[in-house]
């Protein structure tokens, strides 16, 4: 019975994989449907994992900055026309656009409010310091690769996001001259959280840092400067599983 | 007939042979090992294609014999270099497969590439059998021992030059067979020889490099490929060696800073460093030091410092030097003496002579020892005692990146590792063990479980007093003492951790109030995990967990499998939540290339089945033979691979085993294949089913001797040299591989004298069992351990000749087959 089950789970992989690989079509201007739809993909992400999101759900603010925001104008041309679906996609230079939930999910962690400023280290496409700009007063961004930098720069300029800098630098560093960060997004890979990262959050900031490859999230660390300047981090699942079979169920 | 006309089957079979062990490695560089490791599984059913093919255009083929074969061979050495200069610009990318299912059909297509050379070169053996049915016995020893030199060759090759350049050679070596075939033509055979011999020439010296080097077709996601990203970042250093393609980065923009468990209370940046990338992935550093201490004092704030909290000036053995980080570590932490144990000799070279003065010569210092061997054998056969065994993240090296199929195991992690480990330490020492910490916990877990066993073992009544468990947010150390740890012991651990925000997730007397404080998980796993493992209800948890976290065991030497396949339903439906990132790819892999080598399989030897329908012998007797050979092939393989596996311990390095083993059986057993017609005439009386009945009976004999004799003979035996030791298993190896030789010429000789379209048909059959059973050996070997193989292998032995004996009794009574004599291999001088 339960190879059964194992065949039907291979089979409907297969099958929705299958699906996947009819090309969309839309016009690269009108794709409101499709982001409602990438809308609904992450609520329901986000229902099926409350601890994620700490039980709260995405906040609102997030999703309707991430329903607004024209996500196919952030990947590569070839890339366009699955700018919505629920995946990552290549950007080039080893370097991907995070799946939309992970985007909403890193964005409602940092929770930053419209006075708040907020350092992110790894520009790449530069769609995340876009959802990030209406959130936030203003948004620093960083990347180290100088081609990708310099293309999100002007294409964040291009598209009006007046309050986002980006710069072409060494993230190790943070950037000091506008520290301390509410907020830091830290998407570039890394062996361990630069110290002086830690030091430009803010008192009560919060920093979030995906690890894992370059199409796999494993988890998300949440990184909590409390008001005494001590730190605590939480290791957060982006999927409700529970390691042990038949204990703390659902 | 002249030992000269068969050497062409030699030539080419070596080639073949090498260019699969050749294209493993180059794959290994652009892609990632398990993906390697598919690729050419699938490949290699280029031999069961040649046996289709073969069958249907044998006539043809064999009347012009010479020429077909040169052909062939040429057709193998133009395709070994095109197909794979095609398939390395197909632009897969594995970790999209998850997301995007087109990439399974860039998959498919290295797949139809890279089948091309085996197929040509499979045809020119398969055409030798067929031209040959009265010489069965000979062409097979040359394929074997030819196999057998071209897999040592190879690995010898890889040592002196790049793959790439390697994979002219093995071109080259195609170009020379089919000139030497072509002498044997009856017209044109000196000008066709000519050309080819010269192309052969042409091949090894003009051939530009660039076409082939695998370099530039890197996966874009592999780290040396980001590293290289970065302005100003460049290679300075590059080594290949059939251990792995190492490469040396300087990125003096950007630094690396590569310090993983790295204490979040640390305010220092990491000294300059060299990163040294193997196949392009998993990065170990060179860390620049002039002498101060206090530069790295950053080293101390990781989660593998904790030992040094608790003993004094200790004498440490590190066990995966690497770049010598943690040689640096202890010299920093005061160490007495290190002794720092390395596998690739490559890595020694590079972190002690080529890059001494940017380690500022630790390794030269009177008190610091660099050996070169195998973690777990060095462990097993030293003489010396030691305070601290410290073992870093040493998986990456070793066996994964020698990228040959059968080195997925790993002898360092076992129970009986942990046991020879502990028996080396002075009664207050201490191993510590730091692993990357996953969510949810698996390799952690493991671990814990495995040192718990070992201390029972050890006759250790309350293990959790000799356990302590530390975590920072990505890696976790554990630390396995000889003698209980005392309270003042645990007061310096706790300080340690505090001071560095690190967890506590297990050490005597803590509760749970202590725990889940710094680095909070959603639950704590380990400490929960701990406390199982530790108490009655051990077993059940190991069940109930749905990650694999059984320890591993000599017998079963899979740390690294942790996959349950009652989880696969529920991950695969949280795929792309994050779900895929918890799936162990390596096990599914293994499976899915056995799924698609059984279906193509099952294609090519029921093709020519149904083709040839109405072929002479009738149904039941086809499926008999073809069951033969199947269980030919599968048992070969199972006793072949269960014994690579089994002597990496005993030889101590995966590359040993492989090619001693490998080179041992293939050449014994040519020479088992050389010889089975007089065995036959002996001692079958003349019988080929009497000949392989008693063969059988005696590699049972000896399988089973074996199985139940090798661990002793390796305990005893494992301190010896390694000459020595390589010969003892040489002198082990050669009766079971001589019996093992005689079953398929002599079956192949007996099924052919019936019919000779039946020969290029049992050539594909037992080249797609082949297959099957290398990638079948490695999950039976995970499920039932190598005991579990050599005892099935056994079996299908045994029953093998009960699969002809029947058929041959029907045949004599109704003596319609062609000429008689024929069923007999010719005797060989």
């Amino acid at each position: 019975m339960r190879r059964l089950a194992q065949c039907q789970a291979l089979l409907a992989v297969v099958l929705a994989s299958a699906a996947a690989m009819i090309p969309t079509s839309a016009p690269a201007q009108d794709r409101f449907a499709e982001r409602a739809a990438m809308i609904e993909t992450i609520k329901g992400h986000a229902r099926s994992a409350p601890s994620a999101v700490e039980g709260q759900g995405i906040d609102p603010a997030v999703l309707k900055t991430m329903g607004k925001m024209p996500r196919h104008f952030f990947v590569p041309e070839e890339q366009r026309g699955a700018a919505y679906r629920d995946r990552p996609l290549p950007i080039g230079y080893g370097q991907t656009i995070s799946q939309p939930f992970i985007v909403a999910l890193m964005t409602d962690l940092i929770n930053i409010g419209p006075g708040d400023s907020v350092l992110e280290i790894g520009t790449g496409s530069g769609y995340q310091a876009a959802v990030l700009s209406p959130l936030a007063a203003k948004v620093y961004s960083i990347e180290i690769i100088p081609e990708l930098g310099e293309r999100a720069a002007a294409r964040l300029a291009e598209l009006r996001f007046n309050n986002v800098e980006v710069k072409v630098d060494d993230g190790y560093y943070g950037w000091p001259a506008h520290a301390p960060f509410d907020g830091i997004v830290v998407t570039a890979a890394a062996s361990h959280i630069p110290p002086p990262l830690v030091e430009q959050l803010a008192k009560g900031g919060r920093m979030v840092v995906p690890v894992g490859g370059p199409f796999a999230t494993q988890f998300l660390m949440l990184v909590e400067k409390r008001m005494d300047g001590s730190i605590t981090t939480r290791q957060l699942l982006p999927v409700s599983f529970v390691p042990l079979r038949g204990g703390g169920a659902r | 007939m002249r030992a000269g006309r068969l050497l062409p089957v030699g030539l080419i079979s070596a080639a073949t042979l090498a260019h699969e062990v050749l294209l493993i490695r180059l794959f290994s560089i652009i892609q990632w090992h398990h993906f390697a490791y598919m690729m050419i599984s699938i490949a290699l059913l280029g031999f069961g294609a040649s046996g289709t093919f073969v069958a249907l255009a044998r006539r043809p083929l064999v009347e012009r014999y010479p020429a077909a074969f040169a052909a062939s061979a040429a057709l193998f050495g133009i395709t070994a270099i095109a197909s794979f200069a095609c398939a390395e610009r197909v632009p897969f990318n594995a970790l999209e497969i998850v997301w995007n299912p087109r990439q399974l059909g860039w998959l498919a297509a290295i797949y139809v590439l890279l089948i091309l050379p085996f197929f040509f070169g499979a045809t020119c053996i398969g055409l030798a059998f067929s031209r040959h049915p009265d010489q069965i016995g000979r062409v097979y020893a040359f394929d074997l021992v030819g196999a057998g030199v071209g897999a040592l060759g190879t690995v010898g090759l890889l040592f002196l030059v790049f793959p790439s350049e390697a994979l002219r050679f093995i071109a080259a070596l195609g170009f020379a067979a089919a000139a030497l075939a072509a002498t044997g033509m009856a017209r044109h055979r000196w000008f066709a020889a000519g050309s080819l011999g010269l192309a052969a020439a042409v091949i090894t010296v003009w051939l530009p490099l660039s076409w082939m080097a695998p370099g530039p077709h890197m996966s874009q996601y592999k780290g040396l490929r980001m590293a290289l990203e970065v302005p100003n970042a460049r290679v300075v250093e590059e080594r290949s060696s059939p251990l792995g393609l190492l490469t040396v980065v300087e990125s003096p923009t950007v630094p690396f800073r590569y310090a993983p468990g790295l204490s979040l209370a640390n305010t220092q940046e990491p000294s300059a460093q060299l990163a040294v990338f193997t196949d392009g992935d998993s990065i170990t550093a060179i860390t620049a030091y002039g002498g101060d201490p206090a530069t790295v004092a950053y080293l101390g704030r990781t989660t593998a410092a904790l030992p040094y909290r608790i003993l004094e000036r200790p004498r440490v053995l590190v066990l995966g030097a690497g770049g010598g980080e943690q040689v640096l570590l202890a010299l920093r932490a005061g160490a007495d003496a290190v002794d720092a144990v390395e596998v690739n000799p490559q890595m020694i070279d590079l972190a002690r002579d080529r890059f001494a003065d940017v380690v500022g010569g630790i390794f030269s210092r009177p008190n610091v020892h660099l050996h070169l061997a195998e973690a777990r054998t060095f462990a097993a056969t030293t003489g010396e005692r030691y305070d601290l065994i410290q073992m870093p993240l040493l998986d990456s090296f070793g066996a994964a990146a020698a990228g040959v199929q059968s080195l997925h195991e790993n002898y360092t992690y076992t129970v009986e590792a942990m046991r020879d480990y502990l028996a080396v330490l002075r009664p207050d020492g201490v191993v510590a063990i730091t692993r990357w910490l996953r969510v949810p916990p698996r390799d952690i877990l493991k671990l814990f479980a495995t040192a718990t066993v070992a201390l029972e073992a050890d006759g250790v009544a309350q293990p959790g007093r000799h356990l302590v468990l530390i975590r920072s947010w990505n890696t976790a150390t554990l630390l396995a003492a000889k003698s209980p740890f005392t309270g003042e012991d645990v007061a310096a651990i706790r300080g340690f951790a505090a001071e560095n925000f690190f967890d506590i997730s297990w050490a005597p007397g803590i509760s749970a109030s202590d725990v889940n404080r710094y680095n909070q998980l959603d639950q704590e796993y380990l400490y929960q995990g701990a406390l199982a493992l530790l108490g009655p209800e051990r077993a059940e948890f190991i069940e109930r967990y749905k990650f694999d976290i059984a320890p591993a065991t000599d017998n079963r030497p899979y740390f690294f499998d942790f996959f349950r396949w009652r989880a696969l339903s529920e991950l695969l439906t949280l795929r792309t939540q994050g779900g895929a990132a918890m799936l162990d790819w390596g096990y599914l892999i293994l499976v899915t290339t056995l799924v698609q080598a059984a279906t193509l399989s099952a294609v090519l030897i029921l093709l020519p089945l149904w083709l040839r329908r109405r072929a002479p012998g009738g149904a039941v007797h086809r499926l008999r033979f073809g069951l033969y050979f199947l269980a030919l092939g599968l048992a070969f393989l199972f006793i072949e691979i269960a014994f690579i596996q089994r002597f990496v311990l005993f030889l101590g390095h995966p590359l040993y085993a492989v090619a001693v083993v490998l080179a041992g059986f293939l050449a014994f057993a040519g020479f088992g294949s050389a010889v089975a017609a007089r065995w036959m005439a002996a001692v079958g009386r003349g019988s080929p089913v009497r000949g392989i009945v008693l063969a059988v009976v005696v590699i049972a004999f000896l399988a089973a001797s074996y199985l139940v004799a090798l661990p002793s003979i390796f305990e005893r035996l494992l301190a010896l040299p390694d000459a020595a030791k390589i010969a003892i298993t040489l002198l082990l190896i050669a009766p079971l591989a001589v019996f093992m030789g005689m079953p398929f010429p002599l079956g192949l000789g007996h099924v052919g004298a019936r019919s000779d379209e039946f020969i290029p048909w049992a050539w594909g059959i037992n080249g797609c069992a082949s297959v099957l059973s290398a990638i079948l050996a490695t999950l039976l070997a995970m499920h039932i351990g190598f005991t579990g193989v050599v005892t099935i292998a056994t079996i299908l032995y045994l029953v093998a000749p009960a699969l002809l004996a029947g058929l041959s009794d029907r045949y004599d009574h109704r003596g319609s087959g062609p000429d008689r004599n024929r069923s007999r291999v010719k005797p060989t001088a």
